[in-house]
């Protein structure tokens, strides 16, 4: 890192942006929408946030970072402690080892890779939830909540790539 | 140099998710390091939640007040006629008041202790697989209590499972975690009233020979001493199969405000013992 403290300060703040934004999506999704039968099946924007920053800026979302997104989304939601730590990991760890197959490639294809990575990561939540909680849980919305944040993937992911562009090119 | 870096990394991946499985048992565990930790996170992005919140609500509004305006015409005729008569039904409960406290005036009876309560805003709503939970803008400094009754109008809502500084978790009964001494007004049959993160909870415990039908009231017992009898909690849904499903009064996603209620009747379990019933 180079340049004045100014500079370096602003850099440093820029660099905090897939962290911050993937924090806001945490706190998204618990957000009281007032739609009926909505809340089970609200997307798991965090999802888009660890999978899209795994890929294109993985030294910004580094594994610990995705751990402690995760601890957050648990105590946010209520879900039982740890299972979205793993999840968020098991994301970033995939996505980071995948990246080289999706840089360069067209919008389309990342947005097929996220309905892969999504399938699998509602399915490592479920079984850890069944884990923690020793019972087996319905999975009720889940479908559903895969459908809706599958969907949700190009609106975010565009505006993941504006910002991006905008903010994070000279990183 | 760069293979020492490569091996550093993956073995910090590693570490990541043993700490991960690690959370789940500490969580399971349900030490006091992890409840504090709830609480502290809890506290510091309450504030943030509240902000998001209103934006969603005001939208929510919008779209419920376009909803409101073809209503309203129904609406008002139901309600002329609904309050002809509830105005009948005023008058007998006068008298029935009356009638009332002079009979416990003669009965030398013990009334309830005094309530209290509060109205918050919900922040969170959070649901799914895993949990049914709100998150209200009240915590600790706002007197809120764990184990607490958390109302919407007259029906039952939850209760307070997790108390930080300045916010609440609220479980809601439709929550896995959730069972309920209930009992069927009707019919004076008692159950219990267990939660399984859908919208329509389970009536277990039932006795044998219950006679449940669809339409039935089903309003807490009071037993265990958490909550008062005769709160309403809602109406027998269907009893498909020997499985009695109860449809709550209230809907989750009507949800802005809520009332904590403080029965003053906590005291009467041990502390633990209350904290067992919000798990």
């Amino acid at each position: 890192m180079k340049g004045s403290p100014i500079q370096r300060v602003d850099q440093g703040l820029r660099h905090t942006l897939p962290f911050v934004i993937t924090l806001l999506l945490v706190f998204m999704a618990a957000t009281p929408t007032h739609l009926p039968g909505f809340t089970p099946i609200m997307p798991q924007l965090p999802l888009i946030g660890v999978y899209y920053w795994a890929i294109f800026r993985p030294d910004l979302l580094r594994p610990w970072t995705a751990f402690a997104l995760g601890a957050i989304s648990d105590i946010v939601a209520g879900t039982p402690l740890g299972v979205s730590s793993l999840t968020f990991l098991a994301v970033q760890g995939f996505c980071e080892s995948q990246r080289r197959f999706f840089l360069g490639k067209s919008f389309l294809v990342a947005w097929w890779g996220f309905g892969l990575v999504c399938a699998g990561a509602l399915a490592i939540e479920w079984v850890g939830g069944c884990l923690v909680m020793l019972r087996l849980l319905a999975p009720g919305g889940l479908l559903f909540q895969y459908l809706m944040t599958v969907m949700l993937y190009p609106l975010i992911g565009w505006a993941f790539i504006r910002v991006q562009l905008a903010i994070l090119r000279h990183g | 140099m760069a293979t020492l870096r490569i091996l550093a990394q993956r073995f910090a991946f590693a570490a990541l998710i043993v700490a991960s499985f690690m959370l789940m048992l500490l969580g399971k565990a349900d030490t006091l390091v992890v409840e504090r930790l709830r609480t502290v996170v809890g506290d510091t992005v309450a504030p943030v939640l509240e902000v998001m919140s209103r934006p969603a609500a005001t939208i929510a509004e919008l779209v419920q007040s376009v909803r409101d305006i073809a209503r309203i015409r129904a609406e008002n005729v139901r309600l002329t006629e609904e309050n002809r008569r509830l105005l009948d039904w005023q008058t007998v409960a006068r008298r029935l008041d009356v009638e009332n406290r002079s009979l416990r005036s003669q009965l030398r009876f013990v009334p309830d202790p005094g309530v209290s309560f509060f109205t918050a805003r919900v922040i969170g709503d959070t649901g799914g697989a895993f949990v049914d939970s709100m998150l209200l803008n009240a915590g600790s400094r706002d007197g809120v209590r764990k184990g607490e009754a958390v109302m919407a109008g007259e029906a039952m809502v939850g209760r307070v499972a997790e108390v930080g500084l300045r916010f609440s978790r609220v479980l809601l009964l439709t929550d896995i975690n959730s069972h309920l001494p209930v009992i069927l007004q009707d019919s004076a049959t008692k159950a219990i009233l267990s939660g399984d993160n859908t919208d329509e909870p389970r009536l277990n415990y039932l006795p044998p020979n219950a006679v449940v039908a669809p339409g039935d009231r089903v309003v807490t017992s009071g037993d265990g001493g958490a909550f008062p009898p005769g709160l309403p909690v809602g109406v027998i849904a269907s009893t498909q199969e020997g499985i009695v499903l109860v449809r709550p009064f209230v809907h989750r996603y009507e949800l802005e405000y809520v009332t904590v209620v403080d029965y003053g009747l906590a005291g009467i379990l041990a502390g633990d013992a209350v904290e067992d019933l919000g798990r």
